[in-house]
């Protein structure tokens, strides 16, 4: 086979006596195309024939997934913490070392694009003097903090799920992430009623309403989510409710139980999809109305 | 009547003809000897055997089973099967999954996303006789295609699509037919049956590879 090269197979790294690494292998290497590995496995020698290797596969497939287990039963909401937070910290320092940079670069260069754009297109350039050097350097750990966030999102899009399946599943990963940051952990956020979910992000604002200067907030974070962003002004407040309420159940069943429940996602749309037809109906009505 | 797969069997339980398999039981189902019912209220492929759709089982079959939960019907399937590959991505239900794959040698779980099929290609072998997804999320059939990668040229995929899943709002007949659109871009599709009132709004898919 002339792609054969270039299929990994999960053994080929792995000592067939203790199996040790095999867990770092099983979860984290990956190739596009599978092949015929019991065939494979006895070949190289991992394996004495394919019952042998079919025993030595489940032990190393067992064991990856006890550890993995028992370890996401662990303080994993702490590491999305840290993550979610790290995000919010590389980007909003980019952000500004990159305004530095490009307002240095134009006084040197031509116009630049702004923000981090413009870091980019500087930190492919050559330095001719030794102040070119610095604002250069500069827009380039810009840039390379902008790439640092990319990844933090990445790793956050990719362990969410595990921390939190129906969290992650309802308000994407980084929200998800986001609302366990506030809250102080899944299980804090799990023993929160569905009003203070809806609020949790928005303390601010939430302060100076109790303080009587401002109205009181009808949502925090969540108000990035489709389901409130996409409903028309009127009818957010109502949204925000609705989307709150199944965060507190989703928050709760992945404290307490764990699996996907695809019931209250399907609950969550029928919800938003009511509470949108008040537009339409709206919309009818006057139509009805002005037809005659 | 198609056959049942080897191992497979119709057994009296309670003079009731019920579905059994022989292994260690896992959800408190009722047992006579080493049998032990396969209940098809709580197994869509259950019930996908029991309407008599040709799923092309034999028994002894290599399979891929994706949407494995807490592994109440892949228990069955690695009864009566050969090597059975469970994919399931929630740690929690994973957390049976494991207990279930400790007493079934040729049980290999995996704590995967079956959307990310290259995360575990290096595992899972190819030439598969059968993939079996019950994954009950959206783009279900973007999910059978991107596994149809491990698939035999005449290896069986065996879907249970759930029409709430998909769209909450649509006709689930409607939905059902985009999904079996989408599945044809990759796949034959050979029988389908609607698993109601046992499994609302499902549909039971057998198709190939095309
Ligand atoms: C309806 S349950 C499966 C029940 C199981 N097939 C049975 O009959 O015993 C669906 C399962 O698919 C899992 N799931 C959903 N999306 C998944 C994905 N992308 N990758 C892996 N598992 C997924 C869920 O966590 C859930 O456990």
């Amino acid at each position: 086979m002339t792609d054969g090269a270039a299929r990994f197979g999960w053994f080929e790294s792995v000592p067939p006596d203790g199996l040790e690494g095999a867990r770092d292998v099983i979860e984290n290497e990956s190739t596009e195309l599978p092949e015929d590995w019991p065939t494979r496995a006895v070949e190289s020698d991992f394996a004495a024939d394919e019952s042998d290797y079919y025993n030595k596969l489940h032990s190393a497939t067992t064991a990856t997934m006890r550890a993995a287990v028992r370890e996401a039963g662990r303080a994993d909401d702490r590491q999305l913490t840290h993550s979610v937070r790290a995000i919010d910290d590389a980007e909003r320092v980019a952000n500004e070392v990159a305004e530095r940079a490009v307002e240095w670069g134009e006084s040197l260069f031509e116009d630049l694009p702004a923000g981090l754009t413009g870091a980019r297109a500087m930190a492919d350039r050559e330095p001719t003097s030794s102040a070119e050097e610095r604002a250069i350097s500069l827009a380039r750990r810009a840039a390379g903090l902008a790439d640092e966030a990319d990844a933090l999102r990445a790793h956050v899009e990719r362990t969410a799920p595990s921390v939190a399946p129906n969290l992650a599943e309802m308000a994407g990963p980084v929200l998800a992430a986001r609302l366990i940051a506030l809250a102080g952990g899944l299980e804090s956020l799990a023993k929160k009623p569905s009003g203070t979910v809806q609020v949790i992000g928005a303390e601010d604002a939430l302060f100076a309403h109790l303080a009587g200067r401002a109205p009181s907030p009808k949502h925090g974070v969540i108000y990035t989510h489709e389901a409130v962003r996409g409903t028309r002004l009127e009818d957010r407040g109502s949204a925000a409710r609705a989307l709150a309420g199944k965060l507190s159940i989703a928050a709760r069943v992945d404290h307490y139980a764990g699996d996907l429940r695809p019931s209250i996602h399907e609950d969550l749309r029928d919800r938003v999809v009511s509470i949108r037809a008040r537009a339409d109906d709206e919309a009818a009505g006057e139509s009805a109305e002005g037809g005659e | 009547m198609t056959d049942l797969p080897v191992g497979v069997k119709r057994r009296q339980f309670d003079g009731v003809s019920r579905l059994a398999t022989r292994g260690a039981p896992v959800y408190g189902e009722p047992t006579d000897g080493e049998w032990r019912v396969w209940d098809a209220g709580r197994s869509k492929l259950g019930a996908t055997v029991e309407a008599g759709l040709d799923t092309g089982l034999v028994g002894g079959d290599r399979v891929l089973y994706l949407g494995a939960a807490s592994g109440t019907t892949v228990s069955h399937v690695a009864d009566f099967a050969g090597p059975t590959y469970a994919v399931e991505f929630a740690p929690r239900p994973a957390r049976d999954l494991v207990e279930v794959a400790e007493r079934r040698p040729r049980l290999f779980p995996l704590l995967k996303d079956a959307r990310r099929p290259e995360t575990y290609a290096h595992i899972v072998e190819s030439d598969l006789d059968a993939v079996i997804q019950d994954v009950a999320t959206r783009d279900q059939a973007e999910v059978a295609l991107r596994n149809q990668r491990f698939l035999a040229r005449d290896g069986r995929l065996i879907l249970a699509i759930k029409a709430r899943s998909e769209d909450v709002t649509a006709a689930p007949g409607d939905v059902f037919e985009d999904v079996l659109d989408s599945l044809r871009e990759g796949y034959e599709v050979l029988e389908t049956v609607r698993l109601d009132p046992t499994h609302d709004s499902h549909l039971a898919v057998v198709a190939r590879p095309r």
